[in-house]
């Protein structure tokens, strides 16, 4: 179709307004949220949280709200007491007055035709309130402008499980609220998904390989009731799933194999990624993963894995840049921590009060400094050059693991080599180093002088606690804490249903998304802290659940009900993420090499990446590409070198490690596509693949039925079956006269065929790249 | 709020919209899908969409920057400074550094002896803009640049500078300002990123690049800057593997999209239609991308003008007429970095060298969009992250010297679409330290560059955890005199 045609469509349908936006938006970047509630009728009794909050903040905050430096005409809209007050400027006058909205300045310039009154100011570049936006802040006025507090602010409550009218559907107590949704929007769960689909589905969740042919054959047979429970508590406990489980943890601890900085040298900081892996299989509950990734260092008579966890605090980078001013960047360190734990553990975006007191959420610039002074009295210097080897290139304050030590305390540590391996760990220095708030967050400008304390409007740091970051893990911890729970709960979740239950993982604040389920989300909070921070059974609950379970149809009917999939009509179909990608490759091609840990590996890479970016120091100016087995490790062990990381995990989405990231994107773009089809990896898992089916088979249905169920782990459909037959038979014939082009695709990528009839084997090569093509290959079904 | 709407609607346009459309297997030509140029014509029917969004007509259509990764040294450029000549080996007067911060690398001087240019200086053009005799072919078009000489930035090592250049924050994984106008604009062609990088080094002391500087940051990945590499495989993955011709690809594309179409008839998830398109735009830029890199059809005027370097893959020549051609196929923003501009030391002789390697292909890449009638709506930029100090670092010689990072002012040159031709702007003090009139600070410049594209800088935000972001922060004024 004519681009032109496309534009005048896509226009005609745009004035027709937001219909189309809901029919069509489900991977919008924004929240879809806010586009379904203009479609919404508004609610007989407006809720401030759900409702008003989400204007007030995103219009009138930024100069009526916490930040005390910027208040405009001294009114503040975020809290009662202060809203209420006569203005400032107009003593006689109220922003709000109970009941009155005709009375309230607040809605009389929010609605206001004259621009010279109008709020917000049009030079703040905010739009205007909508007309649905308007009519909130009327309805809420009239109905008495009754402040709640935030919701993420106030610690979780387990209410009773919701009464639902499908008695038969829930499995367990997930189910009842997420089907509560569902009928009062007017819509049905889905049925249970197919067998093969659902062990698939399991499979790729918990351990991030495929299930064999056998084992889905076997689980497809299984006519137990119990079958799925008796394959989830099996996956629950295969050493993969320590693997699965880390790769968003790495994400959040921004973990990586180089310093980051300019020279972008090596790290040895590997053994601290195979300690979450260990932490992940042994089940470690989530307060002692926490509690000795924050302070392990600080525990009574701390073991030296408890040290190693303390990693986590250091796989910020670090600068090796000569030149640099020492102070600039040991602040810099501090900020980093700051902010990943607020991210990571608080869904907080405390980091925006580094320079000034935050815009929306009730965080000082003094609270933010206060936080920051946890973290800064690690024993440590800004710009430190590095001794040794490669394996004891780590930053003070280090520790060595030693020979001993891996035969004892720390044997989930993958060594194989002799060499001495440092890693950087926390240690605090003898006296507490000073801390001083930074006028607009500049490290050589302090100010006043704070203590180690938290945001008193999360939870206030009991005079009881250390004045260290063990103090720090305990407040964390605290049954009182109101966030700790909600947001790992939260980001698990979205781990298995594609999305939170709070859409902004990392902001649970006043401009965050809001829960589309909070008492789910509040139920699961407080399940969770009530059965001892026990993760596995977190993920069990999740995964045996009848919302989980459904098949990932979508009716165009639900399309346009729920087109983002809020209310899980339906089981999410989400592409898997890049480490997974690969390891799809390399477990269906049999190419897979399972070892567990160990120093991160240099597989298969386009030439001249790092040499064409490098300052020409350092050993990783040049790629070395690894051999033998090492090429087939899963991708979490792939290298990566923070300013030039591995281009076809980037590609699919994965975090470049510059900062914490709590979730990915999901993007579908042509480099994709360019990589799944001619990336090395594939064609030489396509390779392997034929070369082992055809030691056995020679029927081209044969060939093609065992290639499907190895890649896609179900059977084919006769369509299915149809065209790669005939693919496969044509493309037999073509090669048959053109034999160099079978001989130079079988060249590509190490692995040896044993297959001696070369045409059958490039033939069968073909076909199978194309089964790795299909968009079910790499995605969740 | 609207551009998000926007946004949103692009998303949907790019992601959904075609996949509601029948699909013929294999078809080509399918649109874009990449984002579509926003901005195009005043009567497109894209306007409807952006009723309410005030924007202005664009003065240039797409950016070349010519990054001169490693801080060149302005006294040795553009900034002509003959007081230091007469001052030689005199310490840098307290009352001029004004407690500017040092970089541990000269902190521990106990003097600062100022340095004159080894190169000379002479008038040029009509505007008789001073330039040093290293660069004899700039020299000759100075009358088609504007020269700034008051840049000043706030970071005084290399990762933060260059990262604030490219992207207005010196810490944090936020988009590249190629990221930002290709989220604001689209592209123009629908066979190539809108955001392409190309990278290259001198001999000089390097310091090298980081793709954080081409980063999408926030924004969807498609925004982020693709990196064309000399070889077989200009983009990577771009090329078939060994032992498949066009018609295979083809062939196999068509059963991909097959069994594709066969799954969103299943399961109706209008993902997989969005797929079979990425794999058509693959399959068209498989096509596109070689014909964009092959030279041999440059005639020999033209391989003259670039000089013979421009043949060797992978040089700043051949950058330089790789940009040309991208941008002339639409391109919005071609981002070159050529290393090697770091003269801590051995200044005399490392410039030469870098000299050497951009002068002429910078000054055939203006020549060359003149001669094209391109000039007019594409901005060109040259120009590194900082300056140099005026006193010595290490050991002073007259032919061998070194300066440190300077941050208060520095040289760089625009050109082309909105720039006014044949000025320069601003002055610096006697000793080339200070800023006395018209600074340009980083974010003016981001505004200024954004301004030019039809984007105002307030205004192009995304939002991201609950706060909005701009390329300039919360900073930067339009620089109006520069501006035709």
């Amino acid at each position: 179709m004519p681009y032109e045609t496309k534009l005048t469509m896509l226009s005609v349908k745009f004035k027709q307004g937001i219909i189309l936006l809901l029919f069509i938006g489900s991977v919008c970047i924004f929240s879809c949220k806010n586009k379904i509630q203009q479609e919404e009728a508004i609610p007989d009794q407006v809720s401030y949280n759900y409702d008003v909050r989400p204007i007030l903040s995103d219009k009138c905050f930024n100069c009526h709200g916490p930040d005390a430096r910027k208040r405009e005409a001294g009114l503040r809209l975020d809290l009662a007491s202060e809203a209420f007050k006569a203005l400032q400027d107009h003593p006689t006058k109220h922003s709000l007055v109970a009941g009155k909205p005709e009375q309230s300045e607040l809605y009389i310039r929010v609605s206001t035709k004259d621009t010279n009154l109008l709020m917000p100011k049009p030079s703040s570049r905010l739009a205007r309130l909508t007309d649905r936006e308007l009519a909130i802040i009327k309805k809420w006025i009239s109905q008495g402008a009754v402040y709640e507090p935030h919701w993420a602010f106030v610690a979780p409550k387990k209410k009773s499980l919701p009464s639902v009218n499908n008695k038969q559907w829930p499995i367990n107590e997930i189910d009842y609220f997420i089907l509560k949704k569902m009928e009062n929007k007017g819509l049905e769960p889905n049925e249970i998904a197919d067998k093969e689909r659902l062990v698939k589905r399991a499979y790729m969740d918990l351990v991030g390989i495929l299930p064999s042919p056998k084992e889905t054959e076997s689980f497809v047979n299984d006519k137990d009731p119990k079958a799925y429970d008796v394959l989830i508590d099996h996956l629950l406990n295969m050493p993969q799933y320590g693997e699965r489980m880390a790769i968003n943890w790495l994400d959040v601890a921004r973990y990586s194999d180089s310093h980051g900085y300019q020279d972008d040298n090596y790290r040895s900081q590997w053994p601290w990624r195979d300690w979450v892996i260990h932490a992940f299989n042994k089940n470690m509950r989530y307060d002692s993963f926490i509690t000795w990734q924050l302070a392990g260092d600080l525990l009574p008579n701390a073991s030296k894995e408890q040290i190693l966890a303390t990693g986590f605090n250091r796989n910020h980078k670090i600068t090796e840049e000569g030149g640099v001013i020492d102070e600039e960047y040991r602040v810099q360190y501090v900020v980093d921590r700051t902010n990943t734990f607020s991210r990571s553990i608080l869904a907080v975006t405390v980091e925006c009060a580094k320079c000034h007191d935050h815009k929306y959420d009730p965080i000082s610039q003094k609270d933010y400094y206060q936080l920051y002074a946890f973290f800064n009295s690690v024993n440590e210097v800004g710009l430190e050059a590095t001794v040794g080897g490669p394996e004891t290139w780590a930053k003070n304050p280090r520790m060595q693991i030693s020979n001993q030590d891996l035969q004892t305390t720390l044997s989930f540590i993958n060594k194989i080599d002799t060499n001495k391996l440092e890693v950087s760990v926390m240690k605090d220095k003898d006296t507490a180093r000073k801390t001083f708030l930074l006028a607009r967050g500049n490290y050589d400008q302090p100010t006043t002088e704070v203590f180690p304390s938290t945001p008193a409007a999360i939870l206030p740091f009991e005079k009881t606690l250390p004045k260290n970051r063990l103090g720090l893990a305990q407040w964390t911890f605290d049954k009182k804490n109101p966030l700790t729970a909600r947001v790992f709960v939260n980001r698990i979740w979205q781990e298995f249903f594609g999305r939170g239950l709070v859409k902004s993982t990392a902001d649970f604040g006043m401009q965050g998304d809001l829960p589309t389920h909070p008492e789910l989300l509040d139920w699961l909070a407080v399940d969770f802290q009530e059965n001892g921070w026990d993760i596995k059974r977190l993920v069990k609950q999740m995964v045996l659940s009848a919302t989980y379970r459904q098949s990932s149809k979508i009716s165009p009917d639900k399309l346009t009900k729920d087109p983002a999939n809020l209310y899980l009509s339906y089981a999410p179909r989400v592409r898997f993420p890049a480490e997974l990608i690969r390891d799809m490759l390399l477990c269906s091609s049999g190419l897979l090499n399972k070892t567990i840990g160990g120093p991160s590996v240099k597989p298969y890479q386009p030439d001249g990446l790092w040499e064409m970016a490098t300052s020409g120091r350092g050993i990783l100016r040049k790629y070395m590409q690894d051999s033998g087995q090492l090429l087939y490790r899963r991708g979490i062990y792939t290298f990566i070198k923070r300013t030039v990381p591995p281009p076809s995990m980037m590609m699919f989405d994965a975090s470049n490690r510059d900062e914490c990231q709590v979730s990915r994107y999901r993007t579908n773009t042509p480099l994709q596509a360019l990589i799944m089809l001619n990336d090395p990896t594939m064609i030489e898992a396509s390779k392997a693949l034929a070369d082992k089916i055809l030691q056995t088979e020679s029927n081209p249905t044969k060939i093609i039925n065992e290639a499907f169920k190895t890649i896609i782990c179900r059977n084919p459909s006769t369509k299915e079956m149809e065209t790669l037959v005939s693919y496969w038979k044509d493309k037999k014939e073509d090669l048959i006269k053109n034999k160099t082009d079978a001989d130079k695709m079988i060249a590509i990528g190490v692995y040896q065929p044993k297959t001696k009839n070369k045409t059958d084997l490039a033939t069968t090569m073909h076909t199978i790249q194309i089964i790795y093509n299909m968009q079910e290959a790499i995605t969740k079904t | 709020m609207e551009k998000e709407l926007f946004e949103h609607g692009l998303n949907m346009n790019r992601r959904k919209f075609m996949s509601r459309l029948s699909i013929g297997l294999g078809s080509a030509a399918l649109g874009s899908l990449l984002i579509p140029d926003l901005f195009g014509g005043n009567s497109s029917p894209e306007d409807a969409i952006m009723r309410g969004l005030p924007h202005f007509a664009p003065k240039a259509k797409r950016v070349i920057y010519l990054f001169q990764n490693g801080a060149p040294s302005q006294l040795e450029t553009f900034d002509y400074k003959p007081l230091l000549c007469q001052m030689m080996g005199e310490n840098l007067p307290e009352s001029v550094r004004g407690g500017q911060r040092l970089t541990g690398m000269s902190s521990t001087q106990t003097s600062f002896p100022l340095i004159g240019s080894y190169y000379k200086f002479n008038q040029h053009g009509q505007s008789g803009a001073w330039v040093s005799e290293l660069f004899p072919h700039m020299s000759k078009i100075v009358d088609d640049l504007c020269i700034i000489k008051t840049m000043n930035t706030e970071a005084i090592n290399h990762d933060p500078a260059l990262t604030f250049f490219q992207s207005g924050a010196q810490q944090g994984n936020r988009p590249s300002m190629g990221s930002w106008v290709s989220y604001g604009l689209g592209t123009e062609n629908n066979n190539l990123p809108a955001f392409c990088v190309l990278l290259s080094r001198g001999k000089g002391n390097g310091q090298g690049v980081y793709s954080k500087l081409w980063t999408n940051g926030f924004l969807d990945s498609v925004h982020q800057g693709v990196q064309f590499s000399s070889g077989e495989n200009p983009i990577l993955y771009l090329q078939d593997p060994n032992g498949m011709d066009r018609q295979t690809r083809r062939k196999m594309l068509d059963q991909i999209a097959a069994l594709n179409q066969e799954e969103f008839n299943n399961f109706g998830d209008p993902e997989i239609s969005a797929k079979i398109q990425q794999y058509e735009m693959a399959y068209r830029m498989q096509t596109a991308v070689p014909e964009i890199m092959d030279t041999s059809k440059e005639s020999e005027d033209i391989i003259k003008l670039y000089g013979p370097d421009c043949l060797v893959p992978g040089t700043y020549a051949a950058n330089c007429l790789l940009a040309r051609k991208l941008s002339e196929n639409g391109v919005r923003f071609v981002q070159l970095y050529h290393q090697g501009w770091d003269q801590h030391g051995n200044l005399p002789n490392e410039m030469r060298g870098q000299a050497q390697d951009v002068d002429q292909p910078s000054a055939a890449l203006i020549t060359d969009l003149k001669q094209r009638g391109l000039l007019d709506e594409t901005l060109v930029i040259w120009g590194g992250e900082f300056g140099r100090t005026n006193y010595c670092q290490g050991k002073m010689q007259v032919d061998n010297y070194g300066r440190d990072h300077h941050p208060r002012c520095f040289s760089i040159w625009m050109a082309g679409g909105g720039i006014k031709p044949g000025i320069v702007h601003g002055e610096t003090d006697e000793f080339g330290y200070n800023i006395i009139k018209d600074p340009v600070h980083v974010h003016d410049f981001q505004a200024t560059v954004l301004n030019l594209m039809g984007l105002d800088h307030e205004k192009l935000v995304y939002k991201y955890q609950g706060r909005r972001y701009r390329l300039t922060d919360l900073y930067g004024n339009i620089v109006n005199k520069i501006i035709a």
